[in-house]
């Protein structure tokens, strides 16, 4: 679809990435087309991050600001997080103890509108200070495809990989991979579906596609010990339960 | 380069143009999206010797503070041309006539776009021309709309532009530098072609009131070919994209639907 072009005609619903004039439903960006009942939406391919309550975001502390934090989020929009949010009282007054400038957290989305800034909060079950592992930038827009269809993608990574995740609405990736091997592979993985994001039976092909490479690995480690890499896979699935009864 | 001189005639004894084009016949144009790396939209447009890239970054937060609008983001249009562009050197000073045709274009570009969804922000377009061989800003206008639509902004739909002059009396369109510069006249426009509004009208020279209501038709014509043009660019740019070869429009419509489907609720992606 691009901008400007008719998608409905008559009793349909315009939903995002639409708009409608005279009855008649036009795409208001550039994406692919779905209808689903009688709502017409466009999914479309590039785009900033706009906040949306409910989000789960991944951000940067930018400033502490008396009980405040200022939040990095991506796209235009700054964030807030009340300490309130964020912290059990009795808290001490200086904030900064708790998570500083740079720090980066995992928070929620619960609160924007027009006239008001997005505010964040951290309580939550997975809501917390990112201390490990890495962060990935990808594009919004492609993160519906990256967590696929009622989270089929992202758990087949997760569970091929025994990797942990975390992926925020906002385009950021956490990843906290048990060697530098699975994490490239890991960073490879969501790098193709951001590419390859328009296309079909993706998560099919990423599969194939980290299978063949957790092959190569397991080659290249295996010829030292056997026993070695089978004791390190123990350990890497008993740290996956760990954090799963977390 | 030779200095330049007025040509003996723009329309020759058998009807044609200096470049030999028919009165109604646009320069060969070429349109591609998604040239730059870094900016969130850009698009490239090659309008005869014309050369133009534009790069759109955005919506983004607005500096300086103050010129923030509650309501809606603020268009910044910037239109430069490079020292090399033209063939007098041109001063790197921001020339007064910059200004006016980044204004311009901020004028023909905005009432196609969805500002109002992105409050207290702005969105960025660069306007660069690399080599001008008349109708820079006619140009501009079709490059920075592509450039938009692949940074995801939302529009109501592409804004195609074009000049329509006079020449030796004879109405012409899409104007090259010497047209341009020896001939009776010059009309910009841009249109919003679901509708046909116009957003952009200049006119230069005189015209009659009969003349320039053809030379507007003209010009509708000709906004409604390169509509297609930037369309078939866009598509263009996302197939491309596409690895494997066959996979047509059709196939991944409907794949979407059902694989996209839930995917955007919250709540389904932590652990």
């Amino acid at each position: 679809m691009v901008p400007g072009q008719l998608l409905a005609e008559g009793r349909y619903r315009a939903s995002g990435g639409t708009y409608s004039q005279d009855g008649r439903i036009y795409s208001s960006l550039v994406g692919l087309a779905e209808l689903r009942g009688n709502t017409v939406k466009v999914v479309p391919l590039e785009g900033v991050y706009i906040p949306r309550e409910g989000d789960l975001v991944i951000g940067t502390i930018l400033v502490v600001a008396g009980n405040n934090w200022k939040v990095d989020i991506g796209g235009p929009y700054q964030a807030s997080l009340h300490a309130n949010n964020a912290l059990r009282r009795p808290y001490h007054e200086d904030i900064s103890r708790y998570m500083d400038m740079g720090d980066v957290i995992a928070a929620e989305v619960i609160a924007f509108d027009r006239n008001v800034g997005p505010f964040l909060s951290m309580k939550g079950r997975g809501l917390r200070k990112l201390t490990d592992g890495m962060i990935l930038e990808v594009s919004p827009a492609k993160i519906p495809r990256i967590i696929g269809r009622r989270g089929s993608m992202i758990s087949m990574i997760k569970s091929r990989l025994r990797i942990q995740t975390i992926v925020g609405q906002n385009g950021r990736i956490w990843i906290k991979a048990p060697d530098t091997p699975t994490l490239r592979l890991a960073v490879k993985a969501f790098r193709m579906i951001e590419e390859q994001a328009h296309t079909t039976k993706l998560t099919d092909r990423v599969g194939q596609m980290i299978d063949e490479e957790l092959e190569k690995i397991r080659a290249a480690q295996s010829p030292a010990s056997d026993v070695e890499a089978a004791s390190e896979e123990n350990e890497a699935n008993e740290d996956n339960k760990e954090d799963m009864s977390e | 380069m030779s200095p330049e001189t007025k040509p003996d005639f723009l329309i020759s004894p058998e009807g044609l143009r200096i470049d030999g084009r028919r009165p109604d016949e646009l320069r060969p144009i070429e349109l591609e999206v998604g040239v730059l790396k870094t900016a969130d939209g850009s698009a490239m447009i090659k309008q005869g010797k014309t050369h133009i890239i534009a790069a759109v970054y955005g919506p983004r937060e607005l500096h300086p503070r103050h010129l923030t609008l509650n309501d809606k983001a603020y268009l910044r249009c910037v239109y430069r041309m490079a020292t090399f562009s033209v063939p007098d050197r041109k001063r790197p000073a921001p020339s007064r006539r910059e200004r006016e045709i980044s204004m311009v274009i901020a004028n023909a570009l905005e009432p196609a776009l969805f500002l109002e969804d992105f409050p207290r922000t702005v969105v960025d377009v660069f306007i660069q021309v690399i080599q001008a061989d008349g109708g820079t800003r006619c140009a501009a206008i079709n490059a920075a709309s592509l450039a938009l639509a692949d940074a995801g902004i939302p529009m109501r739909s592409l804004v195609p532009a074009v000049a329509v002059g006079k020449a030796d009396g004879v109405l012409i369109v899409d104007l090259g530098d010497m047209e341009d510069k020896y001939g009776q006249g010059d009309v910009p426009m841009a249109i919003l072609p679901s509708t046909g509004e116009i957003t952009l009208l200049q006119q230069d020279g005189s015209f009659t009131k009969e003349e320039l209501l053809e030379a507007m038709q003209m010009g509708m014509n000709a906004c409604k070919y390169i509509h297609e043009l930037q369309k078939d660019a866009l598509k263009r740019a996302y197939l491309r994209r596409t690895p494997e070869k066959g996979a047509d429009d059709e196939e991944y419509e409907d794949d979407l639907e059902t694989d996209l489907g839930e995917s955007a609720l919250p709540g389904e992606d932590d652990e």
